[in-house]
């Protein structure tokens, strides 16, 4: 069995330690020596006993010690008792999975996060951020300043190198307000980026796609889909000829065009059927 | 690719004996499109079914130590759903056999979606009688041979295209079943499903799969396959294919020396990718060359003492 596949197994973890980030949003923290050295943009399969299992990016990746940690928005039954768990309660692993963000040559980089997208992209920035010659620009948007996740832990690591920070609210109650493609179009209209990292609403990400476009800059967008398998067999995540499982979740803006018709327009049920955006 | 591996089965002709598994990959069609453009020689889509269905909760899939537990619950989008699917992929790879699997609560229901699908363009139904845990359908029939008797004569009453019957392994006596098909008109039979089985994990005490009990995937299962056709072959009158197992070109192989005339592929695309097909079909190509063989229909059943 290849090394992936092995890490495909499920585990059982205890979850060591919980963090409230926002009103609806909680990191929860475990030991897992395969996690703990994932990619960033990587995630695992997370299995709430007697619930149900749901796809989570990884949110914290540290080999150093040996953990990691996925940040869940409450969105339903498993999410809900993820939620109420404390530490030393169990949860099941399955991976990393799928193939992470790639790492690129580029100097000057945008990284976009909407929502629980910034899970993904936290980790990416501490990766990105401590090689040499990178300027790291970070947009990250909310519906409101409380919802605004990663905030200040984004805020004390951009400010250690060489970057800037800034951060959209839908009503106005903290930094920019309006959306944060809105404020991507403008930087992008005036500065040229190498690459562009995100992650969001596929809403979102479709409009960052478009301004990628439009600009010629190299995207790297991380998608969701509904997930059984995780290991390319089901066909449950599929987007056109890829499986989200295993040929993303992070796909390049050249993936993205070839699969137009169906990103940022449907996505499918668990039972296959179409369901618009 | 080379003439050598190219078959005829149940009046299908296959550029190679390859095939793509049912429940793999087959609920859209740009996904069989990959599996055809990677190599498969025909191709068996997800299990349809006349109303869509959603299947079981998560986790449905986990692994074993030897192979792959899944208790998906034949999610689907029901044959009027699916139809866009059957029609566009026959128009994007005219050449390449596409077989609907097709499951149903009654014989009325495995009759009107088997119809549905060929004349949508199907050129094969492999009827799902086989499915170790969804309740009413499947194995429930399967292991029955008076009910998958009455499957396969409503069925082949209804469409005029080849009938593939997927056998079960979670019976005492393979054969009984498989002839009761055959002579109620079945063209072909595939062998085998899934193995009834189970995992629990020892911390929680819980089982691992939402609906507890599923089927048995993977390396693990082959050398029951192999049995299993090995048995067929010599007591059954219709083309048989195996499956179950088949990770390299050497199982696949072995599973035509028992006699099955084509084999099917699944759980080995988890690690070895699509890859799998050119990778299984270069090698029996290679090894027809090595032995002397003109056609890997000379192949089929060799093992037999005859």
């Amino acid at each position: 069995m290849s090394a992936y596949l092995t890490a495909a197994k499920l585990r059982t973890v205890s979850i060591v330690n919980i963090k409230d980030e926002t009103p609806t949003i909680k990191t929860s923290f475990f030991h897992d020596r395969f996690a703990a050295n994932a990619a960033p943009g990587q995630f695992v399969m997370v299995w709430i006993p007697g619930i149900d299992e749901i796809p989570m990016s990884l949110s914290t990746i540290n080999p150093k010690e040996g953990f990691a940690a996925v940040t869940v928005k409450k969105v339903g039954d498993a999410t809900s008792k993820l939620h109420k768990m404390k530490a030393g309660d169990i949860i099941g692993i399955r991976g990393p999975l799928g193939n992470g963000y790639s790492l690129t040559e580029a100097h000057n980089i945008m990284i976009v996060g909407g929502g629980t997208g910034l899970a993904s992209l936290a980790p990416l920035t501490e990766k990105v951020g401590a090689q040499e010659n990178r300027k790291v620009t970070f947009l990250l948007g909310a519906e409101t300043r409380d919802e605004l996740l990663f905030l200040k832990r984004m805020n004390t690591y951009i400010s250690k190198i060489k970057g800037r920070i800034v951060a959209t609210t839908e009503d106005g109650s903290y930094g920019e307000k309006g959306l944060i493609t809105q404020l991507s179009n403008r930087l992008l209209s005036t500065e040229k980026f190498d690459v562009i990292y995100a992650c969001g609403p596929e809403k979102m990400l479709y409009k960052i796609f478009l301004l990628a476009e439009c600009y010629d800059v190299p995207l790297q967008a991380s998608l969701e889909r509904f997930m059984r398998c995780a290991i390319g067999l089901c066909g449950t995540c599929v987007i056109g000829k890829f499986r989200v499982c295993r040929d993303g979740p992070v796909f390049s803006g050249d993936q993205l065009r070839q699969v137009k018709k169906e990103f940022g327009h449907f996505r499918r049920g668990f039972d296959g059927r179409r369901t618009s955006l | 690719m080379s003439k050598r591996l190219e078959i005829e089965i149940a009046g299908l002709k296959l550029q190679n004996p390859i095939m793509l598994a049912a429940g793999i990959l087959g609920l859209s069609r740009a996904l069989l499109i990959e599996a055809i453009d990677n190599g498969a020689g025909a191709v068996v889509t997800k299990s349809v079914g006349l109303q869509p269905k959603e299947g079981y909760n998560n986790p449905a899939v986990v692994h074993v130590n030897c192979g792959l537990l899944n208790a998906m619950g034949l999610p689907n989008p029901g044959i009027h759903e699916f139809v866009k699917e059957i029609r566009e992929l026959k128009e994007a790879r005219a050449h390449v056999p596409v077989i609907v699997s097709v499951y149903g609560f009654s014989v009325e229901e495995f009759a009107e979606t088997a119809r549905v699908a060929v004349s949508a363009g199907a050129n094969a139904v492999e009827l799902n009688v086989s499915c170790p845990h969804v309740k009413k359908t499947g194995a429930e029939i399967g292991q029955n041979a008076i009910l998958v008797s009455n499957v396969v004569k409503k069925v082949k009453a209804h469409i005029d295209k080849p009938v593939i019957v997927k056998l079960t392994p979670n019976v005492s006596d393979i054969v009984e079943v498989a002839k009761a098909g055959v002579e109620a008109g079945a063209d072909a039979v595939t062998a085998i499903n899934t193995l009834r089985a189970m995992s629990i994990d020892i911390e929680t005490a819980q089982p691992v799969l939402a609906n507890r009990i599923g089927g048995l995937s993977g390396s693990a299962i082959k050398p029951v396959a192999v049995r299993c056709v090995y048995e067929l072959y010599e007591s059954i009158n219709a083309p048989i294919i195996g499956c179950g197992g088949v990770t390299v070109w050497q199982d696949a192989v072995e599973l035509m020396l028992a006699g099955a005339s084509a084999v099917q592929i699944g759980t080995s695309i988890a690690s070895k990718g699509l890859r799998v097909f050119k990778s299984v079909t270069r090698g029996m190509d290679s090894f027809l060359k090595r032995k002397g063989f003109g056609s890997v229909k000379e192949i089929v059943g060799l093992s037999h003492c005859r």
